[in-house]
């Protein structure tokens, strides 16, 4: 689904960011993201999502070489990914059911085909009753779950999560990432960058892969 | 609107939805629709301007052309009312003459009065008189042998066509017209210059907006299409606000000018711009504008967001 061969990043004539990055998301798979903080998750991620280039190497997503899609097959490929920014970047103008509706709304899709989605994915996080809340008014909780139905309202093939449950208490924590569990299960690809160890082990099933000096290390997880 | 949902689900008017992608309110936004309003207003003072100047210019040309005036000036020793009789005769009989009218020496000094004032006596004063010959078209027959029969047979007449006051006359009205299409274009550009500031200040402002689409699979075109909506929107509310107010002013400018027409300045105006009424054309122009210059800020808008986004890349 997602391979890097030989990825390396710098900004300008920096030294290289993250450099010799190998590795593979496999469909289905669930892998966290860890490291130190400024290690280079967020920089990664946004490789993943295609809104950085890598200054050398190879990107292959979906089974394309990165380097030769236009902005339009770029589009079409961020359609297949559900993304979760760490900080929530929801719109302030548009209500909660309209942020969780917007991946739908800009593939042009008729508001009362997927009201129902919408509402249905809102009541499941427990935001039924603020879906004509703005965000400026959510608490920081709130806002996660919204971002995280924004996410997951397409079904996406690949989902990347960034700091996803950075600013919950550890209780809602465990329940926003039983929403990526099952969305795991349901057949999506879903790497979430944390350093959140106590979460991690919950879930030693899942693969680590550790950034750190800008390189990455890989870390089976145990078996189901 | 239909307020029936499926069971379980809000109904349409409990659940916010219709909110534009690109924030509808703000203080950018506020200023230009001033700004459009205020271009759209001048856009439009300006047209209607050039157009009651070409319509007048029109008649004045229809009118002044139709005519032409033998004059003659009295010389000591001539009888000059068998001389103006003898002028009126040749001038009727010339080929494209509709009708011949000799002012008569009380009608003279009555076109005097306005200059010199009443209860003076003119008697002893050489005052020339006037034969206004009226054409039967603005097409007019070739003036030389009536200019030549009136030098044969009634000595000290001359004859003129007014063409020199004719040709001053559409000169200064072409360069009214040609004045104003240059401001015009010069207000439209300010607007297109001040609609792309508004546009790149716009982008600016909802960088993190547009990013946000991106991420979530929005293509160039559609969010092209949300800006240039927003800017179609400001555009038609400062068109409508400018093109109104225009439409008002010709509105209320013909109104007064009805009622100042008998004073010596309404005359004047009038001269200059008819009845200071503009028509269905004038109206219409007005709605052009209007609707040329929304048009102009939703396209305008789209263009340079499509170049940011381009260079976003």
């Amino acid at each position: 689904m997602l391979r890097f061969e030989n990825v390396g990043l710098r900004y300008g004539i920096g030294a290289e960011v993250v450099r010799d990055l190998d590795f593979d998301i496999a469909a289905q798979s669930f892998q966290f993201l860890t490291g130190p903080s400024g290690a280079g998750k967020t920089t990664l991620l946004r490789l993943m999502l295609l809104s950085l280039r890598p200054t050398r190497g190879t990107i292959h997503i979906f089974g394309e070489d990165a380097a030769k899609l236009d902005k339009d097959q770029i589009t079409a490929l961020r359609r297949r990914i559900g993304v979760v920014f760490q900080d929530f970047r929801l719109l302030d103008h548009l209500t909660t059911y309209e942020n969780v509706a917007l991946p739908l709304r800009v593939m042009g899709r008729d508001e009362g085909g997927y009201r129902a989605e919408v509402v249905e994915l809102l009541r499941w996080v427990g935001l039924g009753d603020r879906m004509n809340a703005l965000p400026p008014v959510l608490s920081g909780g709130e806002k996660q779950r919204a971002a995280i139905a924004r996410a997951l309202i397409v079904r996406p093939e690949l989902l990347l999560a960034d700091e996803p449950t950075g600013n919950v208490d550890p209780s809602l924590a465990r329940r926003l990432l039983r929403l990526f569990v099952e969305l795991h299960k349901s057949g999506t690809a879903v790497v979430i960058a944390t350093h959140d160890l106590t979460l991690m082990d919950q879930f030693g099933y899942a693969r680590r892969l550790v950034v750190g000096d800008g390189q990455l290390k890989i870390f089976e997880g145990d078996s189901p | 609107m239909n307020e029936s949902s499926p069971p379980g689900l809000p109904p349409d008017s409990q659940l916010k939805r219709d909110m534009p992608l690109v924030p509808s309110d703000s203080i950018a936004g506020r200023a230009l629709v001033v700004v459009i309003a205020i271009m759209t207003f001048l856009a439009c003072l300006t047209a209607g301007g050039a157009i009651l100047v070409a319509e007048a210019s029109q008649g004045w040309r229809a009118d002044v052309s139709r005519d032409v005036t033998i004059q003659i000036k009295p010389r000591p020793g001539d009888d000059i009312e068998a001389l103006v009789a003898a002028a009126a005769d040749i001038a009727a009989r010339a080929p494209g003459v509709a009708d011949v009218h000799a002012y008569t020496k009380a009608e003279s000094e009555k076109l005097l009065a306005p200059w010199l004032g009443d209860g003076l006596d003119l008697g002893q004063l050489p005052i020339p008189r006037l034969i206004v010959v009226h054409m039967r078209s603005e097409h007019r027959e070739d003036l030389e042998p009536l200019r030549a029969a009136l030098a044969a047979g009634a000595p000290g007449a001359s004859l003129d066509d007014h063409r020199l006051w004719l040709s001053r006359l559409d000169t200064m009205a072409d360069a009214v017209v040609v004045f104003a299409a240059a401001l015009f274009a010069l207000m439209i550009l300010a607007m297109a210059t001040a609609i792309g500031f508004a546009t790149r200040g716009a982008m600016a402002g909802n960088r993190e907006i547009i990013e946000v689409l991106h991420f979530v699979g929005a293509a160039d075109s559609y969010i092209a299409r949300q800006f240039q909506g927003h800017f179609l929107r400001l555009g038609l509310k400062g068109a409508a606000i400018g093109g109104v107010s225009a439409a008002l002013f010709f509105a209320v400018a013909a109104l007064l000018s009805t009622w100042r027409s008998r004073s010596a300045g309404g005359e004047e105006i009038a001269a200059l711009f008819g009845a200071f009424a503009l028509d269905f054309v004038g109206y219409a122009a007005i709605l052009a504008i209007c609707l040329g210059i929304a048009g102009l800020t939703g396209l305008l808008s789209r263009e340079i967001v499509f170049r940011q986004l381009r260079s976003l890349q």
